[in-house]
């Protein structure tokens, strides 16, 4: 059952892939949509099988790798954590196909969009079910190439491309680190099995290795080598330029891919690989810090950001740091509640955001929304629901998740606690106020659009509007179904063995004891951000205006991504351009070109020159060649026989 | 004065050199350096018969023979090409024939 659930995506993918242009849009979005739905349903069994049952088991396929000390097999890992998400990653993905085929039907490649959804549900399938890093990584790279082409999927827009490739470039950068991760790891444990690395880990705290005449740990190391991995996929702070530009991929693959999933994926990763995480503290904290570093600057970003697409992606760049600090005070099952709650509520703003430029025809720009209530009450309800999960406000689904991160924090009783708190709590703030300054500016008060595109705007069909029903279902009442499990008295025995939390790191555990004031402080400015931005945006619309005067550079840092771009374009872009041309220009053009193939040629051009220089044509310049032949021959002849 | 081997072989180094410096010499006609080649052939076949008669020996004089014939061979043919080659270039200047150039 579960080989099915993770292959039937890849079977859909591939026969699409290959011959969606015989079998025709409609076959084409049946199969697909059909597969993954199978195995959104099949994942809920093996989600009450495995994590509501304790039924954990590994699913050995084949032999992959197997060259003296290194083993790698081809596995499905099933427990706890696998199923949860499994049963996230199929849930969205399914409800994202369904309204896919609403979305994309006015494009001209419907098969090869369905199929690279297919195709990246598949790769993250093979992620969540790995056993070993190798296939994790196997995985992580199948994500990063689906959603290479995903982003790209425009492929006559230049943005598009150019999107795509730096969210494969500083992907990359990221994936270095895993790879050096993996390597550490196995240097060290000599496995790749989770299993084994695990058991493993205990015995390796304290250990150093040398690197360039340093004694390095070797825990510390390992760790922070696979969170840089983390960080690329999961764009936290450093690596997080590519996920705004990656809105330039159609807006269903925004809500499976950069919301919901594939950037998730460091998360899962962390609470994988918690057993080793544990044993080192200074790894914890520096998830933690880079964690509530990202949760507050991506709020700044996205409360001046005018896209609607990207205020929600510096949205999910912000909760993901959230899930970060939430894994690095070792509440790793907070983490993945926050996870699966996220999932929801964000690829329903996602898909609510895709149903608003839908019916815009287009228009992304906030600035040129406004007063779509009446047009589309639908999804401005489905927009509210899932804008209140996100704020954390009760009951709605974020509020669990939420709080139990921040009081979690709190509770932890460190100084990297506290700060992740902190800076968590302004976060919430910020979360609010740009939530509902997004609401309010797409919503409310009077249109900015053209009177041509509000001629066309238009609720969506029903195939949009029901998968965004059922995430709003997730985002309402994901929270209290699972707060138990996930987080409540059930906890331990939920997760099973999948998540290891040391004694002293109870943090979640303690989370009750925390004063009253501290508890309900996200709640507290959750609403006063809210109504900050009724202040701004309905009530005083002209306050905005005075304010970015007021706090220019403030405004300007926020509006241009506190110029990390920039930054980025001055200290390695156009330095790596420029030692690029020269090496293209000096090195390979002057010196192995010059010396090699161009030298080589030069050199055999002007010898034949000469010789052909020789060839007069006249006749008796070739006799007297001749007779000097001669000459020469009969001499040495004569010369040798004495 | 008897005359000896030696004079002989100093007669056909007379002829081939003059046949040699008549190939490069002559800067006008074809027809010469053909005949200055024939000049050469007839020098060494006085070598031939020289060398024959002093060792004794006949075959130098049969190779002798042998030489004229092909001599004369060569002479016909190289007659006739030049003779086509007056017809297709209409020249037979020695410093006209520079086809074959580099």
């Amino acid at each position: 059952m579960a080989t099915a659930i993770v292959f039937l995506p890849l079977i859909a993918a591939i026969i699409v892939g290959l011959f969606g242009r015989t079998l025709g849009d409609r076959p084409s979005q049946l199969i697909t949509t059909g597969a993954v739905l199978i195995s959104a349903l099949l994942s809920v069994l093996v989600f009450k099988d495995v994590a509501l049952d304790h039924h954990t088991s590994t699913i050995t396929l084949l032999k992959w790798i197997d060259t003296g000390p290194l083993s790698v097999d081809w596995a499905i890992r099933l427990d706890t954590l696998t199923a949860v998400m499994l049963l996230v990653v199929n849930g969205v993905s399914s409800m994202v196909h369904v309204y896919s085929i609403g979305y994309m039907s006015h494009d001209h490649s419907k098969p090869r969009f369905m199929a690279y959804l297919s195709l990246f549900t598949f790769a993250m399938l093979m992620l969540v079910t790995a056993d070993n890093l190798v296939q994790m990584f196997f995985g992580w790279e199948g994500v990063g190439v689906a959603s290479y082409l995903l982003i790209g999927f425009w492929y006559d827009r230049p943005t598009a491309n150019a999107a795509a490739i730096k969210a494969f470039v500083v992907n990359r950068v990221g994936d270095f680190g895993f790879s050096l991760g993996i390597f550490a790891t196995f240097f060290m444990f000599g496995t790749l099995q989770f299993d084994q690395v695990f058991a493993a880990a205990p015995g390796a705290v304290g250990k150093t290795f040398e690197f360039l005449g340093y004694q390095v740990d070797a825990l510390t190391c390992t760790s922070i080598l696979l969170f840089i991995g983390a960080m690329g996929k999961s764009a936290q702070l450093g690596l997080h330029t590519w996920l705004p530009d990656a809105m330039e991929g159609p807006t269903p693959v925004s809500a499976l891919i950069h919301a919901a999933t594939m950037v998730t994926a460091g998360v899962f990763m962390l609470c994988r690989l918690s057993p080793m995480l544990e044993y080192s503290q200074t790894a914890l904290n520096v998830v933690v810090v880079i964690g509530g570093t990202t949760a507050i600057f991506a709020a700044s970003v996205g409360m001046a950001q005018n896209d609607i697409k990207r205020v929600i992606a510096y949205s999910t760049c912000s909760q993901l740091g959230y899930m970060f600090f939430a894994a690095g005070v070792s509440a790793y099952p907070a983490a993945m509640f926050h996870l699966a709650t996220h999932a929801s509520f964000k690829a329903l703003l996602f898909l609510g955001a895709g149903s608003v430029i839908h019916a815009m025809s287009g228009e992304q720009d906030m600035r040129k929304m406004g007063g779509l209530w009446k047009l589309i009450p639908v999804t401005y309800v489905l927009m509210w629901i899932g804008n209140l999960a996100l704020a954390g406000i009760p009951p709605f689904a974020g509020y669990f998740s939420k709080d139990a991160i921040l009081e979690a924090a709190y509770a932890a009783g460190t100084p990297v606690g506290y700060y992740a708190y902190w800076l968590g709590i302004a976060a919430a703030f910020l979360t609010s106020f740009y939530s509902w300054r997004l609401l309010f500016m797409t919503f409310h008060g009077k249109s900015r659009a053209d009177h041509h595109t509000l001629e066309h705007v238009h609720e969506s069909p029903m195939v949009m509007v029901v998968p965004l029903v059922v995430l709003a279902l997730g985002a309402v009442f994901a929270g209290w179904i699972g707060v138990n499990y996930f987080i409540g008295e059930d906890m331990g025995e939920f997760w099973g063995k999948s998540i290891l939390m040391l004694p002293d790191h109870q943090g979640l555990a303690h989370r009750e004891e925390i004063p009253a004031l501290m508890s309900y402080m996200a709640l507290i400015v959750g609403v006063a951000g809210i109504a900050l931005a009724w202040v701004f945006y309905v009530a005083v619309p002209s306050l905005p205006g005075t304010f970015t005067k007021a706090a220019k550079t403030l405004y300007e840092a926020c509006l241009n991504k506190w110029y990390f771009d920039e930054i980025y374009d001055f200290l390695i872009i156009k330095p790596s351009m420029r030692l690029g041309w020269g090496l293209w220009k000096g090195g390979d053009g002057m010196i192995i070109d010059g010396l090699g193939p161009d030298g080589v040629a030069a050199v055999t051009r002007g010898l034949s020159r000469r010789a052909s220089r020789l060839q007069t044509g006249y006749v008796y310049h070739y006799a007297f060649a001749m007779l000097i032949g001669v000459l020469c021959l009969v001499s040495w002849y004569l010369l040798s026989q004495r | 004065m008897e005359i000896g081997l030696i004079h002989y072989l100093v007669v056909a180094s007379a002829l081939f050199t003059l046949g040699i410096f008549g190939i490069f010499l002559n800067r006008r006609n074809v027809i010469i350096i053909l005949m200055s080649v024939e000049l050469m052939l007839l020098a060494v076949n006085i070598n031939f018969v020289a060398f024959s008669s002093f060792l004794g020996d006949l075959t130098g004089q049969v190779f002798a023979m042998f030489v004229l014939t092909v001599a004369a061979a060569e002479a016909a043919i190289g007659l006739a090409i030049l003779v086509v080659y007056f017809r297709n270039r209409g020249t037979i200047a020695v410093e006209d024939i520079n086809l074959m150039r580099g």
